[in-house]
C-alpha cells in the first residue's frame, strides 16, 4: 500500500487509477483468498435469513421511498432534528465540508482539555481524516472497533465497510498485534478467540478511563432527535455511554423523519450486513442523557452536490450495510483498496466520484470498476440501482480522464479468461439500458461493434491494436 | 451565510422540482406467532445465549441459584431483588454514587427488560434498568423477561418503547466477526448472557 492516504477530499494520488490498482490486488493470492471466503460466508448468512422475512421486499420498498421522501424534504427534517436533539439538551453544528467539521470537533476535544479520544467505527470520520487532523492537533484517537484497531495498529487502510480488516487472516493479525499492541501477551495464538480477548484487555483501560468519544450514527430520527448506532462488541457502548463528553459526526443524509420509520431499517440493515437476525448491541439516546455533553455534528461535504444529481442522488439512500460489495465480483478480485476511498466496491464506485468530483484519474475511473452485472442492485435492502448510476457517470466523466481510465477497466475486467461472463452480461445490461451508443470511451468501441456481441477474439485485437 | 444558511439553502436548490414520493407500508406491522415465548427462547439460544423458561412463581429461586456467590449488582426497584440480595455474596444498587470502578469490581448484573422480540431474540433495556454503564461493564449479565414483554417483530416493540428514554437493544453476548469472520462471543460489552423467562 503507498503511504498516499486516499482519503476524502483532496489528498489524492494523481498517478493512480482503478485498474493499475485492481491489478496489483489481483497479485495478491493470500489477498484474493481472504477475500473471496469472507464475502462467500456472509452473502450465505444473509441470504438465509433474507429468506426467513415474507415481507422483505415490502420492506425494502418502503426503505427505499422512506429515504427518498426524506431527501426530498432534508431541509424540513434537518430543523426539526436540530429542533428536538437541542431541546433536550444537546448541541448542533452544520459543517459545509471536510476542513470545518474537523475544526469544530478539535476545538471541542480541546474544549474538554482532554488529549485523547475514544472513537467508534465511523465512515464519516475517515471520510474527512478526522484521525489525522486531530493528530496534528496533538490529540491522539483510539480506533475500538476490532477491525479498525488492526487497521489502525497496522498502519493500513480500511477495505471493507463492515469488516475493515477483512484482507488480513488471523495470521497476519497475530503478528500485527505483537509488534503494534503495547502488552500483548507474549504467547499470543492465532485463535480469533484468543485474538479478541488481547484487544479486549488492550482497550479496557482506555474505556473506563475516556473522557471524550466521537462516534458516528447509522439513523437519526427527526421527529424525536434520537441517535442510533448498530454495532456488535460492546466497543460503542463503551464510547458512547461512559465518556463525558459525546460528539457525533453524522452525514446529513443519515435521517429518517419518524420513530416508527426505524421499524424498516431496524429489520433492513442487520440481515443485510452481518446477515444476523439483529446485530449483539443497538444503542439510541436523545440529546444530552445521564448527565452527558452531547454534540451532534451535521456534514455536507458534497452531499448536496450529490443531491442535486436527479439520477445520482439515489446514492444517498446507502444505508451502509455492504451487502453490494459481498457479492460484487469486481470487487471480490480488486479489493477494497482499489477503490482509492473510504467507501469501497459498487456504492464507492457511485458515491466517491459523485462526492468528490472526477477530477482525478482514480475517480474518474471508477464508474469503470464494474461489469453492470446488476448484483448489487439485488441485495441492496434501499433498491439503489448501482448500475443505472455507473452508466449516466461514465457519461458525465471528464473526456480525456474517463478515456484512459475507461479503457484500462475494461481491459481489466475483461482481458482475463473467467471475466469473460461478466462482460456478456455487461453487454446485455448495456443493451437494455443503451440501446445505440455506450458514452464516453466505451463508445468508441461500440462505434464500431454492435453491443451485444463481444467476441472474445476481437475484443483482444481491439485491445492490441488501441495500445496499452 | 452561515454553515447553517448555506447547507439549508444547497439542499432547497438541490430538490426544487423533485417530486413527492408515496411511502408503501406493505410490510408486517403485527404478527401473530403461536409460541411467542417458545420462539423466543429460541432465537435467544441461537446467539449463543443461556435461557430458562420458568414458571413466575419459581423465578425468585432460579435466580438467587443463579446469582449464588457472586457479587451483583442491579437497578432499584425490581420485584425479586430480595431473593437476588438472599443469595448473592453481595449487591449494589445502581445510583449517582456508583462509580465505573467500583461496578469493573462486581462479577454481574441482574436486571428486567422494557420488551422482548421474538422473531429476532432481542431484549430491549431502558432507564428503568439502570444507567446504561450497569449493564456494559460487568462481565455477566442476567436478564429476567416476564412473557408478557414478548413481542413478535420489530415493529411492536418500537410501538411500545419511549424514544426518550437512552435505549439498548442486546441480541445475544457481545460478538465480533471481525478475524476471518469467525463469530467469537465476548469481546467489549458481558461475555455472557442469561436470560430467564418467566412464563
Ligand atoms: S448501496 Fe445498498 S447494498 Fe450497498 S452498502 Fe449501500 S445500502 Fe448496502
Amino acid at each position: 500500500m503507498s503511504a498516499t492516504f486516499l482519503g476524502m477530499p483532496g489528498n489524492l494520488s494523481k498517478n493512480t487509477d482503478f485498474p493499475k490498482n485492481a491489478a496489483k490486488a489481483v497479485q495478491n493470492s493470500q489477498l484474493r483468498f481472504n477475500l473471496r471466503k469472507a464475502t462467500h460466508t456472509i452473502r450465505g448468512k444473509r441470504a438465509a435469513v433474507v429468506s426467513e422475512l415474507p415481507d422483505w421486499q415490502d420492506l425494502r420498498a418502503a426503505g427505499r421511498a422512506i429515504k427518498d421522501h426524506t431527501l426530498r424534504h432534508l431541509d424540513r427534517y434537518l430543523l426539526q432534528l436540530e429542533e428536538a436533539v437541542t431541546a433536550r439538551g444537546g448541541h448542533v453544528h452544520w459543517a459545509r465540508d471536510a476542513a470545518e467539521a474537523n475544526r469544530i470537533v478539535t476545538d471541542l476535544v480541546k474544549a474538554t482539555g482532554e488529549r485523547e479520544v475514544v472513537k467508534v467505527k465511523s465512515m464519516a470520520t475517515q471520510e474527512i481524516g478526522l484521525n489525522e487532523h486531530l493528530a496534528a492537533h496533538g490529540i491522539t484517537a483510539y480506533e475500538t472497533d476490532l477491525a479498525e484497531l488492526i487497521v489502525q495498529l497496522g498502519h493500513d487502510f480500511p477495505s471493507h465497510i463492515l469488516v475493515p480488516a477483512i484482507h488480513r487472516n488471523r495470521a497476519e493479525i497475530r503478528e500485527i498485534f505483537l509488534r503494534e499492541m503495547p502488552g500483548a501477551p507474549e504467547g499470543l495464538t492465532d485463535e480469533p478467540r484468543a485474538l479478541a480477548e488481547a484487544a479486549r484487555l488492550h482497550l479496557r483501560e482506555r474505556f473506563l478511563k475516556a473522557k471524550v468519544a466521537v462516534s458516528g450514527a447509522n439513523f437519526m430520527i427527526a421527529e424525536t432527535g434520537t441517535m442510533v448506532v448498530l454495532e456488535s462488541e460492546g466497543n460503542g457502548r463503551m464510547c458512547l455511554s461512559l465518556p463525558e463528553t459525546l460528539i457525533s459526526v453524522v452525514g446529513i443524509e443519515k435521517l429518517l423523519p419518524a420513530w416508527h420509520d426505524l421499524e424498516v431499517f431496524l429489520q433492513l440493515l442487520p440481515r443485510s450486513s452481518t446477515g444476523e437476525r439483529m446485530n449483539p448491541y443497538t444503542s439510541m439516546w436523545t440529546g444530552s442523557v445521564e448527565g452527558q455533553d452531547f454534540h451532534l455534528v451535521l456534514l455536507d461535504n458534497g452531499r448536496t452536490r450529490v443531491l442535486a444529481d436527479e439520477v445520482g442522488r439515489q446514492a444517498l439512500r446507502c444505508i451502509r450495510c455492504s451487502a453490494c460489495l459481498n457479492v460484487c465480483p469486481v470487487y471480490e478480485r480488486a479489493g477494497g483498496h482499489a477503490y482509492g476511498s473510504v467507501y469501497p466496491g459498487p456504492i464507492g464506485a457511485i458515491l466517491t466520484p459523485q462526492l468528490r468530483g472526477m477530477g482525478s484519474e482514480l475517480d474518474a475511473s471508477l464508474p469503470y470498476a464494474s461489469s453492470l452485472c446488476g448484483a448489487c442492485y439485488e441485495v441492496c435492502p434501499v433498491a439503489i440501482d448501482i448500475p443505472q448510476v455507473l452508466v449516466d457517470l461514465r457519461a458525465k466523466a471528464p473526456h480525456g480522464l474517463a478515456e484512459r481510465a475507461g479503457m484500462r477497466a475494461a481491459w481489466w475486467l475483461f482481458a482475463r479468461e473467467g471475466r469473460l461472463a461478466a462482460a456478456q452480461r455487461l453487454a446485455a445490461r448495456l443493451r437494455r439500458l443503451i440501446p445505440r451508443r455506450l458514452p464516453g470511451p466505451l463508445g468508441a468501441w461500440t462505434d464500431t461493434r454492435d453491443v451485444p456481441d463481444i467476441p472474445r477474439q476481437s475484443f483482444r485485437d481491439w485491445w492490441k491494436e488501441s495500445g496499452s | 451565510m452561515n454553515a447553517r444558511q448555506e447547507i439549508l439553502a444547497r439542499i432547497r436548490r438541490a430538490v426544487a422540482g423533485a417530486p413527492e414520493v408515496e411511502i408503501p407500508r406493505g410490510y408486517r406491522t403485527h404478527v401473530t406467532l403461536e409460541d411467542p415465548v417458545g420462539r423466543f427462547a429460541e432465537r435467544v439460544g441461537d446467539y449463543r445465549a443461556v435461557v430458562h423458561v420458568v414458571p413466575a412463581a419459581e423465578v425468585p429461586g432460579r435466580l438467587a441459584e443463579l446469582v449464588a456467590g457472586r457479587r451483583m449488582a442491579a437497578p432499584e426497584g425490581l420485584p425479586w431483588l430480595e431473593a437476588v440480595r438472599g443469595a448473592a455474596a453481595e449487591l449494589i444498587l445502581d445510583g449517582p454514587g456508583l462509580s465505573v470502578a467500583e461496578l469493573d469490581r462486581v462479577d454481574g448484573v441482574v436486571t428486567g427488560c422494557a420488551v422482548a422480540v421474538a422473531e429476532t431474540g432481542t431484549i430491549v433495556l431502558d432507564e428503568r434498568q439502570g444507567r446504561r454503564a450497569l449493564t456494559l461493564v460487568p462481565d455477566y449479565h442476567l436478564c429476567v423477561v416476564q412473557a408478557a414483554q414478548i413481542v413478535a417483530s420489530v415493529p411492536e416493540a418500537l410501538a411500545r418503547l419511549t424514544p426518550t428514554s437512552p435505549l439498548t437493544w442486546v441480541s445475544g453476548p457481545s460478538a465480533t466477526s471481525d478475524i476471518e469472520l469467525d463469530r467469537v462471543e465476548g469481546v467489549h460489552g458481558p461475555r455472557t448472557l442469561e436470560v430467564v423467562i418467566s412464563a
